[in-house]
């Protein structure tokens, strides 16, 4: 299993969502984040006195899958999140040792 | 033999004045909305508090002696009135003062004593000591405002009566007054913690907006109250004042759009705010286009003068000085050009024949009275910050007055009720000048 995260605008959350919907994925866990990449923050002005804001607002979004899903996944996240503006995103995967669903007590993949 | 007739109160008159009176009134409530947004979350509280009880404190004062020696009869050429009516005394519901109750004279007055005390608490935001600003309000109020206010309106006042500097709603005992007194209780103070490192971003922007939304309204008592008349001068007055806050607010963004590139609500608000500054002294005296000019004046001139505080280093949290000292400054200025026969009735400025004699006496009125408040009120800081201490200690304004003067926080920020969201930006210096490269 892969833990898929991805680090999006907060406003392509709902195409990713439908995404991953289509795609087939039961579940996922959306946190608020922020932070910057190469091309930094923004800046604002106020009464002509400049801020540098350097932490800029992004959804963090957390999905585990399927060894064979994971690269579907990873492709339907990108084509969702992409405007081709800076600040985009990022999405990585790593390897997931095991899932519970707590409810039943499933072990692995049956927990997804 | 026939009598003198006796003063007559005028019904239509004194029913303007008492809504006037409540409109500047609803300034300082307003005020402390403008200067509460302009604050970072964690002062807000102690920010509207400096100003709500500055109403109860220049009221008080105000009542026992400050009427009195700002509109008694004249005891030491023209410099200070008596204590003749000390709590009011002699005055009853009958007595009048023009064709308004005088009663109502002396309210209408106090509003705008309160007014300039709370203006003064934009230039020391977010680092002082509440107890002491208990004691400056009442005691600046007796030394700085009431003197200048029976220069300058008061009966035998010097500057209205032997200088003949024109002031028609409060530039100079209000705009510069409090400008001047601003600048010098920051000099006093020091800046706050961060000042040019640290982002100290207003918080609540809509708020701002609400608050200079009732400045605004409340100006209009302000400066057609001025008249003491329900009549044609009140009405002209009125709208020079929408006039003026207009061109103020286009003047701003038209500076933001040009330096900075994007024009921006507080520019709006302080635009206007600007522009209603510079034309409360020159409200009565200067015709439409008069008007028109001195709030673009105001507008263009105090956006630039807000970044002042950087080069030179003093901090003027909410720019008490670009503001209301500029703009003050501008609008009493701009009297010596502009007056005219037809709102003065006799004193004409510059553009209209008048020659530079009025713009003369306009210029010794705003130095004397600006070095006055200056100097006075930096003597009076300094004098509270050794008796007591002005300036609330490092912890304090670390944490936020809100929660350790008042024990009150404005907003709910979760389940965990932690007040302060997490700052992460820097100041990195202003469109005129850079003050600061730390990324």
């Amino acid at each position: 299993m892969k833990l898929i995260t991805a680090i999006v605008k907060p406003y392509r959350l709902d195409e990713v969502k439908t995404a991953l919907q289509e795609l087939g994925v039961r579940g996922l866990t959306v946190t608020e984040a922020s932070g910057y990449g190469r091309q930094r923050g923004h800046t604002e002005v106020y009464r002509g006195a400049e801020y540098r804001v350097d932490l800029v607002p992004k959804v963090r979004i957390e999905v585990v899958v399927e060894d064979a899903d994971a690269d579907a996944v990873i492709d339907a996240v990108v084509r969702a999140a992409r405007t081709g503006k800076i600040g985009d995103g990022k999405v990585w995967s790593v390897p997931v040792e095991t899932v519970v669903r707590v409810r039943t007590g499933e072990h692995g993949p049956d927990a997804l | 033999m026939t009598l003198a007739a006796a003063p007559q109160v005028n019904t239509g008159d004194t029913a303007w004045l008492l809504a006037a009176t409540a409109l500047v009134l609803l300034m300082t409530p307003g005020l402390a909305l403008f200067y509460g947004g302009m604050v970072r979350t964690k002062s807000v509280l102690n920010m509207l508090m400096m100003s709500f009880v500055s109403i109860a404190l220049v009221t008080v004062v105000w009542l026992a002696v400050g009427y009195s020696l700002a509109f008694g009869d004249d005891i030491g050429g023209g410099l200070i009135g008596g204590l003749g009516h000390a709590g009011m005394a002699h005055i009853t519901p009958g007595s009048v003062h023009g064709t308004v109750p005088t009663l109502l004279f002396a309210t209408f007055q106090l509003t705008f004593a309160i007014i300039t005390a709370a203006l003064i608490s934009g230039a020391v935001a977010d680092r002082t000591k509440f107890a002491a600003w208990l004691v400056f309000v009442p005691v600046w109020t007796l030394l700085v405002y009431i003197p200048i206010t029976h220069w300058v309106w008061g009966p035998g006042g010097w500057i209205a009566t032997k200088l003949g500097a024109l002031d028609f709603a409060g530039g100079l005992p209000v705009e510069i007054t409090s400008g001047a007194s601003g600048l010098a209780l920051c000099l006093v103070l020091g800046p706050r913690l961060g000042f040019k490192k640290d982002a100290m971003r207003p918080h609540n922007l809509p708020m701002v907006i609400l608050g200079a939304g009732l400045l605004w309204f409340g100006w209009f008592g302000f400066n057609a109250g001025s008249a003491f008349g329900a009549n044609g001068l009140a009405a002209a007055a009125f709208l020079n004042t929408l006039a003026a806050g207009c061109t103020g607010l286009l003047g701003w963004l038209f500076v933001e759009q040009k330096r900075d590139g994007h024009p921006t609500t507080l520019g709006a608000a302080s635009g206007a705010v600007a522009g209603l500054v510079a034309i409360t002294p020159s409200c009565g005296t200067v015709s439409l286009l008069g008007a028109l000019v001195v709030g673009l004046a105001a507008g263009v001139v105090c956006s630039y003068a807000v970044s002042w505080k950087f080069k030179l280093n003093y901090d003027d949290s909410l720019d008490v000085v670009g503001v209301h000292l500029v703009g003050g400054i501008i609008g009493t200025l701009l009297i010596g050009l502009f007056a005219e026969k037809a709102m003065t009735g006799a004193a004409v400025g510059l553009f209209y024949g008048g020659g530079l004699a009025p713009l003369g006496k306009q210029t010794l009125a705003v130095v004397v009275v600006a070095a006055y408040a200056f100097v006075v009120t930096y003597g009076l800081g300094k004098l509270l910050d050794k008796m007591m201490g002005f300036r609330a200690s490092e912890e304090q304004e670390h944490t936020g007055l809100d929660l350790t003067v008042h024990a009150e926080t404005a907003y709910d920020h979760g389940v965990l009720g932690h007040g302060a969201p997490v700052s992460h930006s820097v100041l990195t210096g202003t469109s005129t000048q850079k003050v600061s490269t730390q990324a």
